[in-house]
C-alpha cells in the first residue's frame, strides 16, 4: 500500500488554471431511464461571480452539479470551462471541487487529512501551513486532529468547505451547504461565504432551495423548476419582474389577478381586470395580447380607506374587505376578499402612522403602475406556491 | 428486620440482570476454563480429572507422539487456505458489490450455497470429485486445501461485502472530485474503509480452516490435521498436551483482539 501509491502521487495534469473561465453548460441534459432530471439546460456562468442555482427539492439542481464534477456523465449536451470543452474529463483533471450535500467527509482521515486531501492528489509536499489557514478560517482551528464523526453536523459541513476550498478550483459547486445549520450559524456562514467567494476571487455556484439565501448571497440567480430554468438574472430583477408564475410564486409571494390585455400604449400595457383598468410597464410583461396574469408583490400594494384613491400611475382597485389581519412587530399582513371573490395579500410596515384597519374594513387597494407584471395566463397561477413553506 | 430484608430483596432485583449475565458468562467459559487448567495437569494417573500441578506439559508439549506434526499441518493448511480464499473472496465481493453485470443476483444466492449445504455432503461430494478425477491416490495436504479455500469463500466474500455495502460510494466520488485518480481512490479511500472486514474476513476464514474436522477427514487421504490427531487420541484418552495447544491458540486469539483494540483507540485519538 506504500510505494505504489506514492509513485503514482503526480500532479494531474488537468485544464490549464487562469481567470476568465466562464463555466457554460449548453442544451446540457440527463436522464435517468425514462425520467428527464435535466432538460436541455443551457446557462453561461461568469468567471468569478457566485451564481446561486435556486429551486425546489427535486428539480435537478444535484443532478446538474454532478454533471458540472463529472460524477454524472450527461445524456446530451457539453459542458465548457474557459474554450474547453470537459463533458467528458474525469472528475480528478476538473479544476472543480464539490462541498457535497451529505459532506462525503473522509471517516478515517483526521480533519486536517481530510482537508489536506486534494493538495497531496496534486503532489503537494508541505501542506501543513495551508491546512491550518484553512482551518482558521472556518473556525476549527483546534480540531485538526479529530476525527469527521466526533464533530457536529455544522462543523462537519464547515470541514468540507475548507477541504474544497483549500484547492482554490476554477469553480467551487455548493451543494446546499448551509443546509445542516441553525438559523443563526448559517447567516454567519452565508456573509462568510460571501467574504471569501470575493476574496480568492473563485467562481461560486451555490444550489439552494432557500430563495432568500439565494437572494442574499448570488449576483446572479437561476430559478429551477422540474429540470428547466424558468429564469435567470440578478436577485432584484427575478423578484421585481418575474417571468413566470413559478418565479413569482417560488421568489417571495406574488398577487397574481386574472385579467385580459385591452390596448397596448407605447411603453405601457392596459388590462382589464374585473371591469377595472390597470397599467402595467411593458418591460414587465411577459404576455401582450389576451388572458393574462396579473401580478403585484404584497408589500407594494397600499391600503385606503377613503374611497378617494385616484393618481397618476397609481392602478387602483376598489370596494375589497379585510378578511384577516396579521400582526407581526415589524408588519401587518391583511387578507383582502375582492368583490370578484378573490383574497389578496397585502404587507404594510407598521410605521405607526395610522390605525391598523380591522377584520370587515372596507378598503381600496392601490399600488404603482410599474410595480405591475404581466404574465401568459396559460400558466398555472399557484406553480410555485406550495413550496414556499421549504424556505427559510 | 424486615426493612433489612426488603432492602436486600430490592438489591436482588436491581442487580438481576447481572446475575444473570454472569451465570451465562460462567456457561460460556466453564469450558474454556478447563482446557487451560488441564494444560497444567498432571496425568500420571488417571485422566479427564485434575491430579496436581505441573509445567511438563508446557515445557514439552510435542512429547505427545504425532501431535507437532499435525498442528504444523493445520497451521500451514489455515494460513495458505485463509491467504487464498481473502485474496478470491475480496475480489469477489468487489466484482458483486461494486458492479452491475448479467447473473448477479444468482452469484448473489450461489455465495451462501456452501454455506448453507451441510458439511458431511460437501465432503463427500468433494471425495468423489476428487476420485473420479483420478487424484485418488494423491489425497492429502493439497485436496485438503482446496477444499479449505472452497468453504472458507462464502464466509469471506459475505463479511467483506456486508462492509462494501454498509460503505457510501460518495467517498469515492468525493476523492475522485478531489483528484485522485481510480488507483489512488482505491489505496487511499476504499481499501482502509473496507479493511477492518477483510480482516475480520481473514480471521474467520483461519478459524474455520484450521478446526474444520468433517470435510477434511474425507478428503485427507493419509494426512493427519490437528482435530483428525485429536479425534484419534480421544477414543483412548487425551494427552494434556492437547490442552497445551489450546490455550495457546486461546492466548493468540486474546492477543489479536487486544491488539486490534489498542489500534482503534489510537487511531482515534490521533
Ligand atoms: N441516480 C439516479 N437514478 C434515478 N433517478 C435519480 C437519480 N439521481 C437523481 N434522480 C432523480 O432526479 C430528480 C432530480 O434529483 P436531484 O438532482 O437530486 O434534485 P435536487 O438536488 O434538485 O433536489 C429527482 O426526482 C431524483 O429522484
Ligand atoms: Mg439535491
Amino acid at each position: 500500500m506504500s510505494a505504489g501509491v506514492d509513485e503514482q502521487e503526480q500532479a494531474n495534469p488537468g485544464v490549464q488554471r487562469g481567470p476568465g473561465n466562464d463555466l457554460r453548460l449548453v442544451s446540457l441534459s440527463k436522464q435517468f431511464g425514462a425520467f428527464t432530471a435535466v432538460n436541455d439546460l443551457t446557462l453561461t456562468v461568469p468567471a468569478g461571480s457566485f451564481f446561486a442555482l435556486l429551486g425546489p427539492s427535486g428539480c435537478g439542481k444535484t443532478t446538474t452539479l454532478r454533471m458540472v464534477a463529472g460524477l454524472e456523465a450527461p445524456t446530451a449536451g457539453d459542458i465548457f470551462l474557459g474554450g474547453q470543452d470537459v463533458t467528458r474529463l474525469r472528475p480528478y483533471k476538473r479544476p472543480v471541487n464539490t462541498v457535497f450535500q451529505n459532506y462525503a467527509l473522509f471517516p478515517h482521515l483526521s480533519v486536517a487529512e481530510n482537508v489536506a486531501f486534494g493538495l497531496k492528489r496534486r503532489g503537494r509536499k508541505k501542506v501543513d501551513a495551508e491546512v491550518a489557514r484553512l482551518l482558521d478560517l472556518v473556525e476549527l482551528g483546534d480540531r485538526g486532529r479529530r476525527r469527521p464523526q466526533e464533530l457536529s453536523g455544522g462543523q462537519q459541513q464547515r470541514v468540507a468547505l475548507a477541504r474544497a476550498l483549500i484547492n482554490e478550483p476554477e469553480v467551487l459547486l455548493l451543494d446546499e451547504p448551509l443546509g445542516a445549520l441553525d438559523l443563526k450559524l448559517r447567516r454567519q456562514m452565508q456573509i462568510e461565504l460571501k467574504r471569501i467567494q470575493t476574496e480568492v476571487g473563485l467562481t461560486f455556484v451555490h444550489v439552494t432551495h432557500d430563495q432568500e439565501e439565494a437572494m442574499t448571497m448570488a449576483d446572479t440567480v437561476a430559478v429551477m423548476n422540474a429540470g428547466v430554468i424558468e429564469q435567470m438574472g440578478p436577485p432584484g430583477e427575478l423578484y421585481d419582474n418575474p417571468a413566470t408564475t413559478f418565479v413569482a410564486n417560488f421568489l417571495g409571494q406574488s398577487n397574481l389577478v386574472a385579467g385580459h390585455v385591452t390596448r397596448m400604449r407605447d411603453d405601457l400595457v392596459e388590462v382589464d381586470v374585473e371591469g377595472t383598468t390597470v397599467l402595467a410597464s411593458r418591460t414587465r410583461s411577459h404576455a401582450d395580447s389576451g388572458a393574462v396574469w396579473v401580478g403585484v408583490r404584497p408589500e407594494k400594494v397600499f391600503l385606503d380607506s377613503s374611497g378617494q384613491t385616484r393618481d397618476h400611475g397609481i392602478n387602483v382597485v376598489r370596494a375589497g374587505r379585510i378578511c384577516d389581519v396579521s400582526y407581526t412587530g415589524v408588519s401587518t399582513q391583511y387578507l383582502v376578499r375582492m368583490p370578484w371573490g378573490q383574497e389578496l395579500t397585502v404587507f404594510e410596515q407598521n410605521t405607526g402612522a395610522r390605525e391598523l384597519f380591522r377584520v370587515g374594513a372596507c378598503v381600496d387597494l392601490g399600488w404603482r403602475a410599474e410595480h405591475t407584471f404581466v404574465l401568459d395566463a396559460a400558466q398555472d397561477a399557484h406553480a410555485g406556491v406550495e413550496y414556499e413553506d421549504l424556505g427559510t | 428486620m424486615t426493612a433489612t430484608l426488603v432492602r436486600a430483596g430490592r438489591w436482588v432485583t436491581g442487580h438481576l440482570v447481572m446475575f444473570v449475565a454472569l451465570l451465562v458468562l460462567f456457561y460460556m467459559f466453564l469450558p474454556i476454563m478447563v482446557v487451560v487448567l488441564m494444560s497444567f495437569d498432571d496425568t500420571a494417573d488417571v485422566a479427564y480429572q485434575f491430579n496436581g500441578f505441573t509445567l511438563a506439559n508446557w515445557s514439552d508439549p510435542c512429547s505427545s507422539y504425532g501431535m507437532c506434526d499435525a498442528v504444523a499441518k493445520s497451521l500451514q493448511i489455515g494460513l495458505l487456505a485463509t491467504v487464498g480464499a481473502t485474496l478470491l473472496g475480496t475480489l469477489m465481493a468487489f466484482a458483486m458489490a461494486r458492479h452491475h453485470f448479467r447473473g448477479r443476483s444468482i452469484a448473489n444466492v450461489g455465495i451462501f450455497l456452501p454455506m448453507a449445504s451441510p458439511e458431511i455432503v460437501m465432503g463427500s461430494s468433494l471425495l468423489a470429485l476428487f476420485v473420479s478425477a483420478g487424484f485418488a491416490g494423491q489425497l492429502g495436504f493439497a485436496t485438503i486445501l482446496i477444499a479449505h479455500i472452497m468453504f472458507c469463500l462464502s464466509f469471506v466474500v459475505v463479511a467483506v461485502k456486508a462492509r462494501l455495502s454498509g460503505m457510501d460510494n460518495g467517498l469515492e466520488q468525493a476523492a475522485m472530485d478531489l483528484y485522485a485518480n481510480e488507483w489512488q481512490t482505491f489505496w487511499r479511500v476504499t481499501f482502509p474503509l473496507v479493511f477492518p472486514g477483510i480482516v475480520g474476513a481473514a480471521l474467520l476464514a483461519f478459524s474455520l480452516s484450521f478446526d474444520d474436522y468433517i470435510i477434511t477427514n474425507l478428503v485427507a487421504g493419509q494426512s493427519q490435521t490437528f482435530p483428525m490427531y485429536v479425534w484419534g487420541v480421544s477414543r483412548r484418552e487425551i494427552p494434556p498436551q492437547i490442552n497445551v495447544i489450546g490455550t495457546a491458540m486461546l492466548l493468540v486469539s486474546i492477543l489479536v483482539v487486544v491488539m486490534a483494540e489498542v489500534v482503534r483507540r489510537g487511531r482515534n485519538r490521533a
